[in-house]
């Protein structure tokens, strides 16, 4: 599907994600605010009832998710938005929408944490975003943006990505990333055809019941699930796997970085490349499906790996599987709401090419 | 004229430091050229100290985020403390008079100083001492044009503060006139 672009804007990526959902044919948007991703909530409201869709906000983030069980089951184009604590309440219910086959857009604009945490940027939910997050043997399709543009243009992938293989889609952002400011083009309104689909319980006029659960007693049934589920995501391992790379050519040393600090990793290879050091990046963009060729490739080319997260240290071991043992893999993180320079990453750069190889 | 000039501007909440920045994304934006606008945010806001990284270039920006500032636009005293050492060699940093009692001692920068609060008040309306400074900058690093300017003005000041346009336009001339005559400290 060609969408057509049009007028430029400056705006806050939670902002520009709002906007893009209203674009992509957003039925209805059921939250609970937090900081640092109201601005979303916000949005709608004022928004939603001058153009198109439902927008409410629910008593909690449990009630939220819920309600965008409901809705999704009903066969509607909803999403939900919240930032980590917030999260945290609604995996039972990403559980079993996930466990139901139903397509939604989550939203999880990351604090930092644990607990109640702060309000600043962090990247300390890549384990609940790509292993499960709630219960049971299931994965979120999960996208990382780097750019206010890519919140918008990410918003229309995830409800593409989300229908097409019946699975809730995350968009996985950070506080930074909600509150920055840059330009924006917005593809036009109605772009994203929606049909609704023949499983949607809209009522039974004349054919057989739909039914949609998550609940199967027979322990036979509930494997048979849990085959096609496994099945289907591996379907999405071998076709939707989305990274960028810079400067990997001639790469002595790869940085790893996704989100916001891909962004910071970019300036720091610019840096490096000044001084004559031969660095690359490679920005995971799907989360999960994880880019396991790429890396498995320039494992076997490269010095050494070096992963940049806003934690304590998350993709780096999706990274090391990757590599299995090939080259080192190092990492370097900041917590708690701190943000890693591209000063700080080149320092690590060259503090690693110092060291000297060990050979066996 | 520059390829790409990285910005912190930083004060107390409620100076209208966010919005300077906002301002010269926006103008940026008029000019087709790249912008990021990055706010410290958060319960500092009021009243405490607050800051955002404005970056204006020619080509694609890679960080919104950098520890080095081409250009500094200081408000008070903290932030002076906070971010004189970051501004780059030979880069360029703008305190306001009177919230800055220590002055930066930096000698391998362009330094001025400008009395903008003071100068507000002359103007009977205190509000617009972050337009003189956000003018005193331009006039020495004349980033965006000055109708790109006064269009983004129009932008982020929401509409029920429009008739308040003139008297900030006003405070930008007022800005550029003052960096002309004067405070053209050290280097």
């Amino acid at each position: 599907m060609e969408t057509k672009k049009s007028e430029v804007r400056l705006m806050k990526g939670n902002e520009a994600l709002a906007e893009a959902a209203i674009r992509a044919g957003l039925d209805a948007y059921f939250g609970y605010p937090i900081t640092p991703q109201s601005e979303i909530l916000e949005y709608f409201t004022e928004q939603i009832p001058k153009r198109r869709g439902v927008v409410l906000q629910a008593e909690s983030e449990v009630a939220s998710i819920n309600m965008v069980y409901g809705a999704a089951g009903a066969g509607a184009r909803v999403m939900t938005s919240s930032s980590s604590p917030g999260m945290s309440l609604m995996q039972e219910g990403i559980s079993y929408i996930a466990a139901a086959e139903l397509p939604c857009l989550l939203v999880n604009v990351v604090r930092g944490g644990p607990g109640l945490g702060t309000i600043q940027p962090s990247q300390g939910d890549y384990f609940q975003a790509t292993k499960g997050g709630g219960h049971g043997d299931y994965r979120l399709i999960v996208l990382a943006p780097s750019s206010v543009q890519e919140m918008c243009d990410f918003v229309f992938d995830a409800f593409k990505l989300a229908e097409k293989y019946r699975n809730p889609a995350m968009i996985l952002s950070d506080g930074a990333l909600g509150q920055m400011m840059e330009k924006v083009e917005f593809p036009e309104e109605g772009s994203l055809p929606h049909i609704v689909p023949d499983w949607a319980t809209t009522g039974k006029k004349g054919r057989e019941r739909n039914f949609i659960t998550s609940l199967h007693m027979e322990p036979e049934k509930m494997e048979e699930i849990n085959l096609h589920l496994q099945k289907k995501y591996k379907t999405i391992e071998e076709n939707e796997v989305r990274y960028e790379t810079l400067d990997v050519e001639d790469a002595e040393i790869v940085l790893v970085a996704f989100g916001l600090p891909a962004r910071i990793c970019q300036k720091a290879v610019e840096l490096a490349r000044e001084k004559g050091i031969k660095a690359g990046l490679v920005r995971p963009i799907t989360l999960f499906p994880f880019p396991k060729k790429i890396l498995s490739d320039l494992s076997k080319k490269i010095d050494h790996f070096l992963v940049i997260e806003l934690n304590a240290g998350q993709m780096v071991e999706d990274v090391m599987l990757a590599a299995n043992g090939n080259c080192p893999v190092h990492f370097k993180g900041r917590m708690g709401g701190m943000i890693i320079q591209p000063e700080d990453v080149l320092e690590e750069i060259e503090k690693i090419i110092q060291q000297p190889i060990l050979q066996e | 004229m520059y390829i790409t000039d990285e910005i912190i501007i930083a004060g107390f909440g409620g100076q209208g430091v966010l919005s300077m920045g906002k301002i010269l994304a926006y103008a940026a934006i008029y000019e087709n050229r790249e912008t990021s606008w990055m706010p410290s945010y958060g319960p500092e806001m009021r009243g405490g100290t607050a800051n955002c990284i404005t970056i204006i270039s020619e080509k694609k920006i890679s960080s919104p985020i950098v520890s080095k500032f081409d250009s500094a636009i200081i408000l008070n005293q903290p932030s002076l403390e906070k971010f004189e050492d970051h501004v780059k060699q030979h880069g360029f940093l703008f305190y306001e008079a009177s919230t800055i009692i220590k002055p930066p001692a930096r000698e391998d920068i362009m330094v001025y100083k400008i009395a903008a609060i003071e100068e507000a008040n002359k103007m009977g309306k205190k509000q617009i001492s972050n337009m003189i400074m956000l003018g005193a900058f331009l006039e020495i690093k004349p980033l965006v044009k000055m109708e790109s300017v006064l269009a983004a003005l129009k932008k982020v000041l929401p509409e029920r503060h429009h008739h308040l346009l003139p008297v900030n336009e006003q405070a930008l001339i007022r800005g550029k006139e003052l960096i002309e005559v004067n405070y053209h400290v050290s280097v």
